[in-house]
């Protein structure tokens, strides 16, 4: 049974994360921005869970399980403060949200 | 069968991370996030990861991603309007892009020369495992990041309840 | 290698076959069960005693006329029906019926597949469970719709967390996350069964289980999100013919799915109140038998003119069945799966029984209910079983 290159994996983590910083960087909604960030921390846990393969120890696998754990606290707050901004400023565009007076 | 199996996956990981930055509705970004961290559980199951697959599924694709869909429909954000795009820019950035993208495959494959993943080559990804050792050398980390979920669920309730006059 | 694909694909068959009917037919045994609580007949006349009701309302389901709301988003309209569907089917995947058993000389588990993270896989799916109902009621273009929607999976969303730690605790005690290991463990009598148990009776995880299962298919108490009276329909106001009828089958398939999952993690699964030796094997054919003779005895006397022929045949047809329970043959795989089914069985009827009879829960009420009363019981009963098990060990 053929395997698969470990560089594979490395590569398609590397591919995910680079287009998780260009939805960062180009999109002006703030929602697609946060799932952008969301996609950047996917990428490193395929990252993390390919190199726990790599030295075969569990410990890759609990990095990851705490990326995920931080991930889900940061989008409670994240999206609890978009909430916030959209109530006050009334749009999701980060463009209009630039000055700090209302 | 690995091949064929991970080649799959990753392409559908691939388009569905194009599809979350190129979309202009943010609904459609967020059903094709989840189906990125649905593909990515199953190279998890590949690389002998099975508790983590299922934690992707549980915690990322079924809680966190849902919270993602019920702020969007509660906002009825609309789809984003595309002002002033520069076509220099793609022009210039294109190549570069695809020229970054091919050195970095490059030097990635000369890591790990010959290294290849086997279904099953890791047996140690089982929840017996990822318990023992959260239990024990990650016992720190743990009780933190319990703290800090606590933190997150007041932070919360905070910023998203009515203001009481 | 070929002959475990082969009795793969037997097994797959086998297990959706039974699993589509039983879906159709538990619907018949709803409306008849709700039916005799408000004592009146329910379906009577299609067939004998409505038998063939589910068959008349799937050929009506099929010939409606298919409609699609007016700017509604196609593709999530479309999608969110069948992924209902397809989640609420998926968890039948790793469910064990019974034990391992010899087969024409092939040995092999009645389970289609035996995960080593079954319980895990079964939370993962009820969780993508949400997707459906959440994209039904966005996709509608429709206020009520959208409002039945969001609050269907904020409920469900809710009732998540005390359901994993109900099923967290027998956990603790059994040790393992292999649906048929879990079953293993609990084999001998009832008093091995995890409700009854170890350090500490599971009695507690059991009730909150039950509750949040109640939440988690949006079964009354807990079915505001869906009800006539309320929000026009809910989340499938929109939706008619098969589509419509989708959203009612992944709702009972989830009903057997949770119903599935409380017997294996507190019934004891197939596992006989009393061992097999002191005449346990007899159980099942004594309950059929009782059935023909009350079927029988009925029969000479009908309520209604109708029943005069339907009666005792259906008595008599029970003791065939009775019959058939005594041959040695069939008694290593037939007797846990009676089992199996009697307990899921009655969990179902539980179920049933409580539509029939409770009023339902104001979203407040529910949403509060479960924050303030099942998440602290869930969290406290963890703690004791925690507790108790590692002072026993």
């Amino acid at each position: 049974m053929g395997g698969v290159p470990i560089s594979w994996y490395l590569t398609l983590s590397a591919i995910l994360f680079t287009l998780g910083v260009a939805g960062f960087l180009f999109r002006r909604n703030i929602i697609t921005v946060f799932m952008s960030i969301e996609l950047m921390l996917n990428a490193v846990n395929l990252s993390f869970i390919t190199f726990s393969y790599y030295w075969k120890q569990v410990n890759g696998h609990l990095i990851a399980f705490f990326v995920m754990v931080v991930a889900a606290a940061e989008a409670a707050v994240g999206l609890a403060i978009i909430l916030t901004i959209f109530k006050n400023r009334q749009t999701l565009n980060i463009d209009e949200v630039a000055s700090m007076k209302n | 069968m690995d091949v064929i199996l991970f080649l799959i996956f990753a392409i559908i990981a691939v388009v569905g991370a194009i599809n979350v930055v190129v979309q202009s509705h943010p609904i459609s970004s967020a059903i094709s996030l989840v189906g990125v961290m649905g593909s990515l559980a199953v190279l998890y199951l590949l690389l002998g990861a099975e508790f983590l697959a299922a934690a992707q599924v549980i915690v990322y694709a079924g809680a966190i991603m849902v919270l993602f869909v019920f702020v969007i429909m509660l906002l009825n954000a609309g789809a984003e309007v595309r002002k002033g795009q520069s076509s220099m820019a793609l022009f210039l950035g294109g190549p570069l892009l695809v020229a970054l993208l091919i050195l970095l495959v490059w030097f990635v494959q000369q890591l790990f020369p010959g290294v290849m993943v086997h279904f099953g080559g890791f047996r140690g990804g089982s929840a017996q495992d990822v318990g023992r050792a959260l239990f024990t050398t990650y016992l720190l980390p743990f009780e933190v990041t319990s703290i800090l979920i606590l933190i997150a669920i007041l932070g919360a309730i905070v910023l998203a309840r009515k203001e009481m006059d | 290698m070929d002959s475990f694909i082969v009795i793969s694909l037997i097994k797959v068959v086998v297990v959706f076959a039974v699993l589509l009917t039983i879906l159709a037919y538990l619907q018949w045994v709803e409306r008849k069960v709700i039916a005799h609580i408000q004592v009146r007949p329910g379906p009577y006349r299609v067939g004998p005693h409505g038998l063939l009701q589910p068959v008349a309302d799937i050929v009506k389901l099929l010939t409606k006329e298919d409609l699609m709301p007016p700017y509604a988003n196609k593709l999530l309209y479309l999608a969110a029906p069948f992924l209902a569907m397809t989640l609420a089917l998926l968890s039948i995947a790793v469910i064990p019926f019974g034990p391992v058993i010899n087969v024409a000389g092939y040995r092999t588990a009645m389970q289609l597949t035996d995960l080593n993270i079954g319980v895990l896989f079964v939370l993962a799916v009820s969780s993508m469970g949400v997707y459906g109902i959440v994209l039904a009621g966005w996709s509608s273009n429709n206020k009520y719709s959208l409002l039945g929607g969001l609050r269907s999976s904020a409920q469900m969303i809710s009732y998540e967390l005390p359901l994993s730690l109900a099923i967290a605790a027998p956990l603790l005690i059994s040790n393992t996350l292999s649906l048929h290991d879990l079953v293993e463990r609990q084999s001998g009598s009832i008093l091995q069964w995890n409700v009854l148990h170890g350090p500490f009776p599971q009695i507690f995880s059991f009730i909150v289980f039950l509750i949040a299962g109640f939440a988690e298919t949006n079964r009354v108490p807990f079915d505001l999100p869906e009800a006539e009276n309320e929000l026009v329909a809910g989340f499938h106001t929109e939706y008619s013919s098969m589509k419509f009828a989708s959203f009612f089958m992944a709702e009972y398939a989830n009903m057997i799915t949770v119903s599935c999952m409380a017997t294996l993690l507190f019934l004891g699964g197939w596992v006989a109140p009393w061992p097999a030796q002191y005449g346990s094997r007899f159980v099942p054919a004594v309950i059929f038998a009782l059935a023909g003779a009350v079927m029988l005895y009925h029969g000479m006397h009908p309520a209604r003119r109708r029943d005069q022929m339907s009666l005792p045949v259906f008595g008599i047809l029970f003791f065939l069945i009775a019959a058939v329970f005594l041959l040695p043959i069939v008694q290593s795989w037939l007797d846990p799966l009676f089992w199996f089914c009697a307990k899921t069985g009655a969990i179902l009827f539980a179920f049933i029984w409580v539509r029939g009879t409770l009023p339902r829960f104001r979203y407040d009420q529910l949403m509060g209910f479960t924050w303030k009363v099942l998440f602290p019981v869930a969290v406290v009963n963890l703690l004791v079983t925690g507790l108790l098990v590692a002072l026993v060990s």
